[in-house]
């Protein structure tokens, strides 16, 4: 299968008073019809970058840099302002983590959905409304006839989202990169958006790269998962094997953090990721991670430590890469001496 | 028991510059606040040092010498360096002087205006209610008044004199002063430091003026420099118009009026004291700009 | 919405009754009627009778409570230079102010929108500096001597524009450029101002995340959204213009309100002073009340709630 984006060895850099700010530092995943890739990492760890230079949508002084960068197997690198716009929200849709924010005031929701396939696909307006009245009513919105009428501020932050949601699948993209969509609103809600965007991905056969720091978000929905620290990815994976076989010391503290019922004990201690994220001006040499890392050794601070398959202990057909100095056995050691 | 203070390190290398250093900092590393500044001490030090300065007398006719180009004219020569006016007055003189009448008209309509539109928009936005809405309805009521044709009106009836031009000034631009202490006020009025004050039992004076004043000043500074430059448009246009400053005094809105009739032919009659209006005014709203950037950076534009 | 637009109007009917209260304590307490009547050279018999005859002589209460119903009836008073009703002077004079604010309002906006949209869509760079260059000199012009210097220019130096006048449409040009000139640094910094805020928002970024085209995210997106301020603050600055028109009527000759308030003053013409300030006046607070109107159907925020 191939896949429907891939990007290889993206940089994106930002120039800052102190010098270079070298927000993502070389990262390479790819997303598949069908699939959901979730990018997960701290804030700050340039998981957002990641997402809007997929779009190309960086702030104007933000560097964008790849070896390879192709969507449904174009090169999406030398593409001018109108072929990318001609591709936003028709094959590639975003939702992003504001919904207060994120629908112009001025404009009914109805104005907001049916704008994207008049654009796009040159349909009328009668035709729009008409498949603006199916989604939202696809998206669990009721009486989405006279909610078109409607402007944002009428509607609550969860159905903001679902709107959101709604207005990017208005043109059936290949691909919808969501953006934390989840963590501005109630945590009630939280789940029934998350639960929606799954079944919709499904039901579409799109592929969904999900950005979040929530890794109980992750465990519910994805296919893939890729884990973020200092703009590099740190390990990456099926679900199963980083939830199972979580390698990379930054992918065992994370998984460390989170309450799991049953397992975790009443009254136990969760654990915490001591220190704070390196500075991303100028070059780290070596690993990133090691100021933080219990494991850390002499080791750690020589550069070139490589994204590498973790061999041996899984079967041939599952991907899963770790960036550590420690051999895949050691790190798996290292958790089950800890517990 | 003696400390050896010498082994300590010196104070200013270790600690982050004060807050007086930064915006000490920023004032010199900005162009507009530094050019404005600059041109405002050359017109003040001009009028100041009038007198020692000017090389003639100001009221000084000589019919013989009339309308003497500059010196940058063919005709022109040093011996008056900006030419002569209709009435053979050296242009150079009354142009200095003229920096007097600007200055000090601005300055004093700015204070009058000051005290009342500060006064009016502390009181509407420290105590709210009825009183806020008295004074916003008063603001609304001033804003409809038109400035020019109030203050014509007003001098032309009551006859005009440098006393009348300044409060009549005074008390009609005191709007922008009130409507920015209202809406400065009612932000630190929820501050905690004010209610601290208040429970602490300080008296409302008392409040006013160690806890809410200090703390709106630098928005207060901002709005006088805009209200000296607005003063100084409105007595150059009275004055143009004839009622303001009366003549023979060298007023440069009087200058320019006086040198109406020549100026086709002549342009520079008018064009050297607009030049100093249009100067002054510059100076006034650059370094009112500039201290807004550089007390409130993240408020810039 | 309804009850929103009749407290504005009420508010709108106070102002304008206490500005004709002020007004007309202003005037009467600043000079004297009677004498202004008797005109130039009246010996003081004469005047103590036009005092006694106009009831000048009366509390300023009873002067004002007379004066103000007789305006409610649409009586401002006879003009007593022309001898004619105040209100018909006032009427044959307003359409001149009416074209010359109208158009330098028109040529404000069309220099000072586009300016300010472009100098917020490349901020920092040598283009917004001279966008702000602008508006910085602008904002230090005195009016006056701006249109004297056009008078220069266009009149003289290139002899394109006549001078002085109301015949044709060339000679609102230039009144036209000077009074506008003096609204363009407000608006161009309010605009550019609000455009910048409004394209670092989310929703812009939405927009364009929806493979909208440039100018429709720039013109539907952006600039609905920026240019409701930009509303109100053009009505307050046509205000304005109207109470500037006294100098640029003046000095270009035209002979609409401005020269009117002008001449009046002169002769000190008191019941035409009072009309003016007064029509002036209310001019702006209709304008103000209308663009309230106007933001309210602008911004859906307040017109559907």
């Amino acid at each position: 299968m191939t896949a429907l984006f891939e990007v290889k060895n993206l940089t994106i850099d930002i120039p800052v008073p102190s010098g270079m700010l070298h927000a993502v530092r070389g990262i390479s995943f790819e997303a598949m019809r069908g699939e959901t890739l979730c990018i997960v990492g701290e804030s700050g760890c340039g998981k957002s970058l990641t997402s809007l230079a997929m779009m190309d949508l960086l702030p104007t002084m933000a560097i964008r840099n790849a070896e390879k960068m192709t969507f449904q197997g174009q090169d999406m690198r030398s593409f001018s302002e109108h072929q990318m716009s001609d591709i936003r929200g028709s094959q590639m849709g975003m939702i992003f983590q504001e919904p207060m924010t994120s629908l112009n005031p001025s404009y009914s929701i109805g104005d907001q959905l049916t704008e994207m396939l008049i654009r796009h696909k040159n349909a009328s307006r009668a035709e729009a409304r008409e498949r603006a009245i199916y989604l939202l009513e696809k998206v669990g919105i009721t009486a989405a006839a006279s909610r078109l009428n409607q402007y944002p501020h009428q509607l609550s932050g969860g159905l903001r989202q679902r709107v959101m949601i709604a207005m990017m699948l208005m043109c059936d993209p290949a691909l919808i990169i969501a953006d934390e969509p989840t963590t501005a609103l109630d945590v009630t809600i939280q789940a029934q958006i998350l639960l929606l965007l799954a079944e919709l991905q499904k039901e579409f056969d799109m592929g969904l790269i999900l950005i979040t720091h929530d890794l109980g978000v992750v465990a519910r929905v994805a296919d893939r998962v890729a884990v973020m620290y200092a703009g590099e990815i740190v390990e990456a994976g099926t679900a199963e094997e980083i939830f199972n076989r979580p390698t990379h010391p930054y992918t065992q503290g994370l998984l460390d953090c989170i309450p799991i019922p049953g397992k975790t004990a009443r009254g136990a201690k969760l654990g915490a990721i001591p220190g704070i994220v390196p500075s991303l001006v100028g070059v780290i040499e070596g690993c990133s991670f090691r100021e933080r890392c219990k494991y850390a050794s002499d080791a750690c601070a020589k550069p070139g430590i490589e994204l590498v398959p973790v061999s041996g202990i899984v079967e041939e057909h599952v991907t899963h890469d770790y960036r550590c100095v420690l051999s895949a056995d050691q790190c798996v050691e290292n958790l089950a001496g800890n517990a | 028991m003696t400390v050896n203070t010498s082994k300590l390190p010196d104070p200013a290398t270790i600690l982050e510059p004060s807050p007086t250093q930064l915006l000490t900092r920023r004032a010199f590393g900005h162009t507009g606040l530094m050019i404005g500044g600059g041109i405002l001490l050359i017109m003040l030090i001009m009028a100041l040092f009038a007198p020692i300065l000017a090389p003639f007398d100001p009221y000084d006719q000589d019919l013989a010498q009339r309308l003497i180009p500059p010196v940058w004219h063919d005709k022109g020569s040093w011996g008056h360096p900006l030419g002569t006016d209709n009435l053979g007055r050296d242009y150079i003189t009354r142009i200095i002087y003229g920096a007097r009448i600007s200055l000090l008209i601005g300055f004093s309509a700015m204070l009058i205006s000051g005290v009342l539109g500060t006064a009016l928009g502390v009181a509407a936005g420290y105590f709210g209610g009825r009183v806020d809405m008295v004074i916003t309805f008063l603001i609304t009521t001033r804003l409809a008044m038109p400035v020019i044709l109030v203050a014509l009106a007003v001098v032309a009836l009551l006859g005009s004199s440098l006393q009348i031009v300044i409060w009549v000034l005074g008390l009609l631009i005191w709007d922008r002063f009130a409507v920015v202490m209202r809406s400065a006020t009612q932000q630190i009025r929820t501050m905690d430091y004010v209610t601290s004050a208040r429970a602490l039992g300080c008296s409302t004076l008392r409040i006013i003026l160690s806890e809410i004043l200090p703390n709106v000043a630098n928005a207060l500074i901002v709005v006088a420099t805009l209200e000296v430059a607005h003063a100084v448009l409105l007595e150059a246009a009275l004055s143009f118009l004839g009622l303001g400053v009366q003549p023979p005094e060298p007023s440069w809105g009087l200058m320019i009026s006086e040198g109406k009739s020549h100026m086709f032919f002549k342009p520079w009659v008018i064009a050297i004291p607009g030049t100093a209006i249009f100067l002054l005014v510059l100076a006034i709203n650059l370094l009112g700009d500039g201290i807004r950037d550089v007390t409130a950076p993240e408020n810039r534009n | 919405m309804l009850i929103y637009s009749l407290k504005r109007f009420g508010v709108a009917i106070l102002v304008t009754f206490a500005v004709s209260v002020i007004t007309f304590v202003l005037l009467h307490a600043s000079g004297d009627p009677a004498m202004a009547m008797a005109g130039e050279g009246a010996t003081q018999e004469d005047i103590e009778y036009v005092r006694e005859h106009f009831g000048f002589n009366r509390p300023m209460l009873v002067q004002y409570i007379d004066w103000f119903v007789r305006a409610l009836q649409g009586d401002f008073g006879i003009s007593i230079y022309l001898k004619i009703p105040v209100a018909e002077v006032i009427a044959a004079k307003a359409p001149i102010t009416a074209i010359l604010g109208a158009s330098a309002l028109t040529f404000a906006l069309l220099i000072s929108i586009p300016l300010g949209v472009l100098a917020a869509m490349k901020p920092n760079t040598i283009f917004d500096r001279i966008a702000l260059t602008i508006a910085v000199i602008g904002q230090a012009m005195p009016t006056f001597w701006f249109a004297l210097l056009m008078m220069i220019f266009f009149g003289i130096t290139l002899r394109i524009l006549p001078v002085s006048g109301n015949t044709t449409w060339q000679h609102f040009v230039m009144p036209s450029i000077a009074l506008g000139y003096y609204a363009m640094p407000a608006i161009m910094r309010l605009t550019r101002a609000g455009m910048i805020e409004v394209l670092s928002s989310d929703y812009i970024r939405t927009a364009r995340a929806k493979g909208l085209r440039p100018r429709t995210v720039l013109f539907k997106h952006a600039l609905r959204n920026a240019i409701i301020p930009v509303v109100s603050l053009s009505a307050v600055q046509l205000g304005f213009m109207l109470g500037g028109s006294i100098i640029i009527e003046t000095i270009f000759s035209l002979k609409g309100l401005g020269n009117l308030a002008w001449q009046s003053i002169q002769r000190s013409d008191f019941d035409v002073m009072q009309a003016l300030v007064l029509s002036i006046a209310m001019f702006y607070i209709l304008l103000t009340y209308l663009a309230d109107l106007l933001n309210a159907f602008l911004d859906p925020r307040i017109r559907v709630s």
